[in-house]
């Protein structure tokens, strides 16, 4: 046992070569999730002649269009603490909105409509759940059956059209736009990159993250906790409402059943992005992320042309493979 | 207390880093049976890494532990219990949810037959309450008692485990006085009958008035272990700092004639809190002192706005809050550092910058930007003046040790310039030396026309700090102390007991 030993400095680096080593082992944990798409995009590279085709390229972020928007709203809600279990339901309502506006004015001002039809749900939605104080899963998938209640009501269970001489410019998100993508694509692009500017870099972004992470904390600091949750809301309506004009676009109808239980894929999607459910932590990139693999997966199986039989369980073990190579890589740098 | 005997504790070569950063190196230390053994040093030096390493939270990268001469390893919290080790964090760790009896007995309940038998685990809790001396309602839900009765809840529940080695992490930080002194002579009674004792704590004279050795801990080395009784207060600092350094408290700057009271309240009422009136002028430090219970927190929250009150107004510079809440307080120039940081001040996954910005965004934003560069400077240059250290501003908060979270938090007030600062427990968990910067800080504040109103429950760090203590009683103030009062009058007077008080 030594008593009163001198004191020995301790090897540690240089501070400034700790901290680029503190900054690349931060950019790792952050990015485990990139490194598993990019393997599974390698993968059916070189599998597959058709995947790295830009007709296939072009239809895949088509695809991931709706489901982006809805996971992009979901992860602003789930970063502010928060379930929005209304998405597919407000999708529908706000879609129906559009088609029945636009029937009676023109399809620009029916879409404005959707869009606005979808950031008051949003409203509402957001409305309840801060003033009834109930758990925002029990609130919201309460509101979400009267949404499509609604939407059956007013379409009484029918399918809806645009006239039909309006019926070819309805489909004006499906048309190629810039580079050759859909305008669909790029009102996706669009919209999302504004949204991640506005939770990366405002300060409704940065109380967005503190009302997730410590919700007296933030009351505390003077934080409106409310109107920050019913605004996550609303960016969760408006993005439902624009998931469901792509889908009636394509569709050239809307009706009530619209995009039923997609909700749920978009909170996996958000998940699987490596947003935590517990709030105050994730990032519209990551949306983004899990919704390209969630629409990968399935896409990788259409090309390699494998039996759909297998689709279920290797969909499965993907998402699993992804999920825990970034928990990996977040739990070395613990 | 326990049926066997404690080991003796080898650590050797046990070193610790996270993401390159060395937390600690090469720590070689022995742990006698029965021993109470002092942990010090400043804010981040280590103590609650080595501490975890112990109880099984985190892992080491390097170095063995050798309990009675053989090797261990402890991979889980349910290893270090299995070899009698229980581990009392900085933070705590019940079940808020669930009653005291629960708790104590967390997944350990007695059964029968599968079933969970409360009847034995109660007569079981009996036992421990008696050769403990604390008494505790069994069937409480934790979260709603007091912060002092729940560490007991913790210290039970480690007992109920059949701990060997107790290893607590700054158990008094979060008491008031005289609970501090029972929990010392539990420490005494549970190391005459065996069970060995590793206390961390920032009062040293309470480590040195306990342990038997003492060791020392600096960025993350072992400077020195040796007897208690060999050391002293100034010794044990100028391990610990590397140099030998003065601690003394500043004195306030007397408050100017004429200044304008800048913070008033009159008859405020909620629960506890049974009509409070004071005011307090710029330039002054009031202190706040009572025992736990007697409502003082709850007066500061009241004043801030945090919860509602019932009756009474605030005044800031003779105007009346518009309503009662944080934003209107905030708005009018007050400002509140929370009682605790876990829970009311900081949002734990967010970096240490986002935590310290927070409650001052709007002061730095074009539009709805928030404008960076200039919030960088901001958060440098607070973060410096209360020596937040730091590896990384952009780390989240979670991963500062607890004395350089408590200066985060004071920093994110700080950083609004408020014109009323009113402060829970200002150094919680603060090494001794940055608690006297702290001290200056305060005072200095106050001397540049800040009004402050200071809560905290060690007595002699009010005492220091104020230009007035006022004493609450059951909510309400009984008596207001001018600077110089003897510690002994206030706790009189706290308690009930008006025979040597004097009443202003
Ligand atoms: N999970 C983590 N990731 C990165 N750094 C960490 C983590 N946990 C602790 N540290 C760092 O390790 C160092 C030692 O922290 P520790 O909590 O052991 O200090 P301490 O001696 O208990 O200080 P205090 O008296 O303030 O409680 C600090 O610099 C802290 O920032
Ligand atoms: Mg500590």
């Amino acid at each position: 046992m030594s008593v009163d030993t001198t004191p020995q400095a301790p090897a540690t680096p240089s501070p400034a070569a700790a901290n680029n080593m503190s900054r690349l082992a931060f950019r790792m944990r952050d990015y485990g999730i990139v490194a598993a798409l990019v393997i599974i995009v390698i993968a059916l590279s070189l599998s597959t002649d058709t995947f790295l085709t830009s007709g296939n390229l072009v239809n895949l972020l088509d695809q991931t269009a709706v489901l982006g928007l809805l996971a992009t709203g979901a992860t602003i809600c789930i970063i502010s603490g928060v379930f929005d279990l209304t998405a597919s339901a407000t999708l529908a309502l706000s879609a129906i909105v559009g088609v029945q506006v636009g029937r009676v004015t023109d399809v620009y001002v029916g879409f404005a409509a959707a869009v606005l039809a979808g950031a008051l749900l949003g409203f509402i939605t957001g409305t309840v759940v801060v003033r009834s104080g109930v758990n925002s899963f029990v609130g919201t998938l309460a509101t979400s059956l009267v949404y499509r209640g609604l939407a059956v009501m007013v379409t009484g269970g029918a399918i809806v059209y645009p006239l039909t001489q309006y019926a070819e410019s309805f489909g004006v998100l499906t048309w190629p736009s810039l580079f050759g993508l859909t305008s669909a694509t790029i009102m996706f692009v669009v919209v999302v990159a504004v949204l991640a500017v506005i939770v990366s870099r405002t300060t409704f972004g940065r109380r967005l993250y503190a009302v997730g992470g410590n919700a007296e904390a933030a009351r505390l600091s003077g934080i409106r906790v409310g109107s920050i949750h019913v605004t996550a809301f609303m960016i969760s309506g408006v993005c439902s409402a624009l998931a469901g004009l792509i889908l009636a676009s394509r569709a050239g109808s809307a009706q009530s059943t619209m995009a039923t239980g997609m909700e749920l894929t978009a909170i996996a999607a958000a998940v699987v992005g490596g947003t935590s459910i517990l709030g105050g932590e994730g990032a519209v990139w990551r949306a983004i992320v899990g919704a390209l693999l969630l629409t990968l997966i399935g896409n990788g199986f259409n090309l390699l042309g494998w039996d759909t039989i297998y689709q279920q369980v290797l969909q499965g073990l993907l998402i699993l493979f992804a999920v825990t190579m970034d928990r990996w890589l977040r739990k070395r740098t613990r | 207390m326990s049926t066997q005997k404690a080991p003796s504790i080898a650590v050797r070569g046990v070193g610790k880093s996270y993401s390159g950063v060395t937390v600690l190196h090469d720590i070689d230390l022995d742990i006698a049976p029965g021993e109470v053994h002092g942990l010090v040093g400043e804010n981040g030096a280590g103590k609650s890494t080595l501490l975890k390493i112990l109880g099984g939270a985190i892992k080491a990268d390097a170095g063995t532990l050798s309990f009675d001469g053989e090797q261990v390893s402890i991979g889980s919290p349910r290893d270090a219990i299995g070899h009698g080790i229980s581990l009392i964090s900085q933070e705590g760790a019940l079940v808020p949810a669930l009653s005291v009896l629960d708790n104590v007995f967390l997944a350990r309940w007695s059964h029968r037959g599968g079933l969970v038998s409360a009847r034995a685990d109660r007569k079981r809790l009996t036992g421990l309450l008696e050769t403990t001396g604390f008494s505790v309602d069994p069937d409480v839900r934790v979260d709603t008692l007091p912060i002092g009765v729940q560490q007991q809840v913790e210290i039970l529940r480690a007992l109920a485990r059949g701990a060997r080695v107790i290893a607590m992490d700054e158990p008094t930080a979060v008491l008031a006085e005289h609970e501090k002194e029972n929990l010392l002579a539990l420490i005494r009674r549970l190391a005459a009958s065996g069970t060995t004792i590793i206390l961390v704590s920032h009062f040293l004279e309470e480590v040195l008035s306990v342990a038997d050795r003492i060791t020392v801990l600096r960025d993350g080395a072992l400077i020195r272990t040796g007897p208690a009784a060999e050391t002293s207060p100034r010794a044990l600092v100028g391990h610990m700092v590397g140099r030998e350094i003065d601690v003394l408290y500043p004195d306030p700057r007397p408050v100017p004639d004429g200044s304008p009271v800048v913070l008033a309240a009159r008859g405020l009422r909620r629960g506890l809190v049974d009509g409070v009136d004071l005011e307090v002028r710029s330039g002054e430090i009031l202190g706040i002192a009572g025992l736990v219970g007697s409502g003082r927190t709850e007066t500061l929250r009241l004043l801030f706005g945090a919860d509602r009150p019932t009756a009474g107004v605030v005044e800031v510079d003779g105007v009346a809050l518009t309503s009662n809440t944080p934003r209107a307080a905030m708005a009018a120039g007050v400002a509140m550092v929370p009682e605790s940081r876990k829970e009311q001040g900081l949002v734990m996954q967010r970096s240490v910058a986002e935590n310290v910005a927070l409650s001052s965004l709007s002061g730095r934003r074009s539009g709805p930007f928030v404008k960076r560069p200039a919030e960088k400077t901001a958060v440098g240059e607070i973060s410096k003046s209360v020596d937040i250290r730091a590896a990384n501003p952009e780390s989240p908060i979670e991963t500062l040790s607890g004395g350089n979270q408590q200066k985060a938090l004071f920093a994110k007030w700080l950083l609004r310039d408020p014109k009323v600062l009113l402060i829970d427990e200002p150094t919680r968990g603060v090494d001794v030396a940055a608690k006297t910067q702290i001290h200056h800080l305060i005072t200095g504040l106050a001397a540049d026309g800040m009004a402050v109103v200071c809560v905290s429950s060690e007595i002699e760090e009010l005492l220091a700090l104020s230009h007035r203590v006022l004493v609450l009683r059951h909510g309400r103030p009984v008596g207001e102390y001018p600077r110089g009062t003897t510690p002994e009058v206030v706790v009189a007077a706290a308690f009930g007991d008006h025979s040597q008080g004097e009443t202003s």
